[in-house]
């Protein structure tokens, strides 16, 4: 079986170039430039060598590495969460941790059925599987690149100081993983979030803007979470078919073999159209897909904001009518009025960043809705006339052969 | 009497050889009522009518067809009932030419080409139509055919016929041909689920393509039959195209007591088989053998693929399709007004895409997994065909070994000196002897057919390939020309995303 179209050169390349361009607007800033430079994938847990580039000074060096894991990223993700000073921005959603299981399953599924199947079919199953594993491998890492470029392009976080412990201290942060009792706590403390969220949001805001913004996350939220799980859900029967027409294929080699008539030449073109059906289940995955379930966490950013916004701003006027009730009472006035003071401060400092944030946060989402589906369009038509070319010669070749 | 008796047996197709089957099949026949047991005899003897199989003119088997009819007056009326008494009163006419053909096409292989090249006739099954209601209720396809043949009556006929008597068609064909070494096309199968579905009224999409599923494969049986040569020729399968009255066969019901024998037999068949151990001096045979085999799993294994394949994009159809509308409300849901049209226009191509997929699938399934189901059942058909050479090698070697027996009891007889018994051994002796050769004679004859049956059948299989793969990849082609044209459509959408 000669090999054909083998576009495995061009389709990693443009998985390198994606994960770091899911959000366009990233200023290549010389002042600070983070990236991972390498993944080591071991039995249950992924080390990400973090490179860091950076001018600015209050780091020891221009440019260094260090290894982190999953559960560090996590670690960062909710510090910035629960620091008070950021709560009128953005938080780049967390990664996904890293899913190897079904790979594994398929993996180990594959040893086990070995001598079920010939030689031929056993090591090319076995090479697809390791593409497919590859594959994964490649976008969580993407995925924690794009969290960390998202943290040092954002002009407050970056100078966060656990940012720059967890960039440049090379020694393991000793960041254990939640034990049941803190992960039951975080349980109950999202309960009481959401019930709080509903509350907050049924009170009207005095911005327009802002009032806008609320009704749009909401409906948005929910419209790309149930279209990210139906693109799933496609992209899940494109892979089963996939694989259905790999099977044609390995089917149609062997009667090939076997088979003494003419009918062999049709049998080793075959294939290759199957490989193409396969990578295009994958692009979509990619461009599509993975641009949903991004904006998905996203949008629920987004969403934390505005409700700790809307929080805050509950706080304010129940500060304010304690104010009132006290001086109307004439009883710790001094304490009302600074508890005022401050609830102000803090739901007019939110407002202003968040303002600019859910700004920026559109400018982001249409420029990278923009670069994936023109993407996923030019990849989709670069498919479909290669397979195209595939079938025409593959036809010709039979047809000429009366 | 007896021998008789079981000549008439070792001519049906459906009995076994061995004694003891025999007396298996006699008790059956004997508990079953009596005009279902009359049903099996009557395909029992046209076999035996329609003798002229064997060139031979001293064709003892002649005298057994008589012997056969005036031994059991009780069968007489049967041939009144089902289809082959129709038969019967032809065959004596149509005796003389067929033997020619059968005389003529070993040699001449060249000529059947040429006959071959102006083949010309058209056959199609359509306009489904429900007779009937309830439980009762039958489909009645029309059944038409085109052709300038001079062996049919008219250039175009047309005529209604139900499931059954492509079914009974099928089975008369089998029973005539099959023991000769004949690949005889198998009918479409049974189903009783979709059958019970179309009877009780449904109208859903189920039962609609399961009609249209069952028209196609009609359809194709019917072409299968009439391109082989000599089947094209045979009075059932003219009386099939041409009138346009057919008794009902009743034999091809599955709880009828016909039914309940060919289950039967179909199991001693199987026990035979195994008890047979043969000899093959032929590594043709062997290998041909051999290759089928390998076809049949291979064959399995592709049909069952296809059947997946044909699942699964049903399955991405119908996501594509949830996903487009879930497209479309985020594009209505998004405030940015590029960027929601074009999350719109997304939803459209997907919608297309869709539609794609559906159509894509049909395809699959009409011209690859149809296909598939049909060659998986016409090589059961060529192993079928193997089989009976088996028995017939079995059946001249049995005949070596009575005549071997008949020989060594004539010896002693002469020890004995009793002269009449004597002259009654000598008879036995000679008759055997005719048997051996005979059997000799059909199993060179069966081999003979066999190996043109396969030499044919392989051509016909690259051929019907060729023509369904060169229309699979035309569709496939038009697919992608289609995907071309949705996504370049929609590029400049997306990119006029500012």
């Amino acid at each position: 079986m000669q090999e054909g179209l083998d576009d495995g050169p061009d389709f990693l390349s443009e998985e390198d170039r994606g994960p770091r361009a899911v959000n366009v607007d990233l200023q290549t800033d010389a002042t600070l430039q983070v990236d991972i430079s390498d993944a080591l994938s071991e039995r249950d847990k992924v080390k990400f060598t973090v490179h860091t580039k950076s001018t600015l000074p209050n780091f020891k060096q221009n440019e260094f590495s260090v290894v982190r894991q999953h559960e560090e990223f996590i670690w960062l993700h909710d510090s910035f969460v629960e620091n008070e000073e950021y709560a009128g921005y953005i938080i780049p959603p967390a990664p996904p941790r890293p899913d190897f299981d079904a790979s594994r399953e398929k993996l180990q599924k594959l040893g086990e059925g070995e001598g079920s199947m010939t030689k031929e079919e056993f090591t090319k199953m076995k090479q697809e599987l390791e593409a497919e594993y590859l594959a994964i491998f490649k976008k969580t890492v993407a995925m924690h690149e794009v969290f960390l470029c998202r943290v040092a392009a954002h002009p407050v976080l970056r100078k966060d100081l656990n940012f720059h412990v967890f960039l440049e201290y090379n020694q393991d942060l000793s960041v254990r993983g939640k034990n049941k009792k803190e992960r039951l706590e975080d349980f109950f403390k999202n309960v009481v979030k959401s019930a709080d969220g509903v509350l907050v949001a049924g009170v009207k805001d005095v911005d327009d803007f802002f009032e806008h913004e609320k009704t749009f996350l909401l409906e948005y939220h929910n419209r790309v979470k149930e279209a990210s799980a139906k693109s799933d859900r496609k992209i899940r029967s494109h892979k089963n078919a996939a694989d259905d027409i790999n099977r044609i294929a390995s089917t149609l080699y062997t009667l090939g073999t076997q088979d003494s008539t003419d009918l062999c030449k049709y049998d080793n073109d075959f294939p290759f159209s199957r490989k193409i059906e396969a990578r295009v289940a994958a692009d979509e995955d990619l461009k599509l897909a993975d641009l949903l379930k991004y904006y998905l966490r996203e949008s629920q950013a987004a969403k934390d904001l505005l409700y700790r916004r809307g929080r805050a701003l509950v706080d304010y006027e129940n500060a304010n009518k304690a104010l009132d009730k006290a001086r109307a009472k004439n009883k710790d006035v001094l304490q009302a009025e600074t508890t005022q003071q401050v609830c102000c401060q803090k739901f007019e400092k939110i407002s202003e960043s968040a303002k600019q944030e859910l700004i920026d946060f559109k400018t982001r989402r249409v420029a990278a809705f923009r670069k994936n589906l023109v993407e996923l369009a030019e990849l989709e038509l670069k498919h479909a006339k290669g397979n195209l070319q595939l079938l025409q010669s593959c036809l010709g070749v039979l047809k000429g052969d009366t | 009497m007896r021998s008789t008796g079981s000549y008439a047996h070792q001519r049906c197709v459906a009995c076994a050889q061995n004694i003891s089957n025999q007396k298996l099949v006699q008790g059956i026949l004997d508990s079953i009522p009596s005009p279902e047991a009359a049903c099996l005899s009557a395909e029992d003897i046209s076999p035996s009518s329609n003798g002229p199989r064997d060139d031979d003119p001293d064709d003892l088997f002649a005298e057994a067809t008589e012997e056969v009819s005036l031994d059991s007056p009780e069968r007489q009326p049967i041939l009144s009932d089902g289809p082959s008494p129709a038969i019967t009163p032809v065959t004596p006419v149509m005796i003389s030419p067929r033997v020619d053909v059968f005389d003529r096409s070993p040699d001449q292989d060249e000529d059947e080409e040429e006959n071959r090249d102006t083949f010309d006739i058209q056959i199609s099954v359509s306009d489904p139509e429900k007779v009937g209601d309830g439980m009762n209720a039958y489909m009645v396809y029309k059944v038409t055919t085109k052709t300038s043949l001079s062996i049919f009556s008219r250039d175009e006929v047309c005529v209604k016929r139900r499931f059954s008597d492509f079914l009974g068609l099928y089975s008369k064909l089998a029973s005539k041909y099959m023991h000769m070494g004949y690949i005889v096309p198998p009918a479409p199968e049974k189903s009783i689920v979709g059958m019970t579905k179309v009877k009780v009224g449904k109208e859903d999409l189920s039962s609609v393509e399961f009609v249209e599923k069952r028209r196609s494969a009609l359809e194709r049986y019917l072409l299968r039959t009439v391109k082989h040569p000599a089947l094209l020729k045979d009075p059932d399968v003219l009386q099939f195209l041409e009138s346009s009255e057919l008794p009902r066969a009743v034999s091809t019901q599955a709880l009828s007591g016909a039914g309940i024998l060919r289950m039967v037999n179909k199991a001693a068949d199987a026990v035979n088989k195994m008890t047979i151990k043969m000899n093959e001096s032929d590594a043709w045979f062997e290998e041909k053998q051999q290759q089928f085999e390998n076809l049949d799993v291979q064959l399995r294994k592709l049909h069952a693929s296809v059947e997946s394949l044909v699942c699964h994009r049903k399955e991405l159809s119908v996501n594509t399709a949830s996903f487009a509308k879930s497209a479309a409300m985020l594009g209505n849901s998004e405030d940015h007004t590029a960027l929601s049209r074009a999350l719109s226009q997304l939803a459209e191509v997907e919608e297309k895409i869709d539609q794609l997929h559906q159509d894509q699938s049909y395809a699959d399934f009409y011209l690859i997994s149809e296909l598939l189901g049909d060659y998986v059942r016409l090589i059961t058909a060529v192993k079928g065909v193997f089989d009976q050479r088996m028995k017939a090698w079995a059946k001249w070697q049995d005949a070596q070994v009575m005549l071997q027996r008949k020989r060594e009891a004539e010896a002693k007889l002469q020890y004995a000196n009793k002269p009449d018994k004597l002259q009654q051994a000598t008879d036995e002796i000679r008759e055997w002897e005719g048997k051996v050769q005979q059997g000799e004679r059909d199993f060179e004859q069966i081999s003979k057919n066999i190996r043109r049956e396969v030499g044919r059948f392989e051509k016909d299989r690259v051929k019907d390939f060729r023509v369904v793969i060169i229309k699979y990849l035309e569709s496939l082609v038009h697919t992608q020309q289609q995907l071309i044209k949705y996504w370049e459509a929609f590029l400049p959408e997306a990119k006029a995303i500012a």
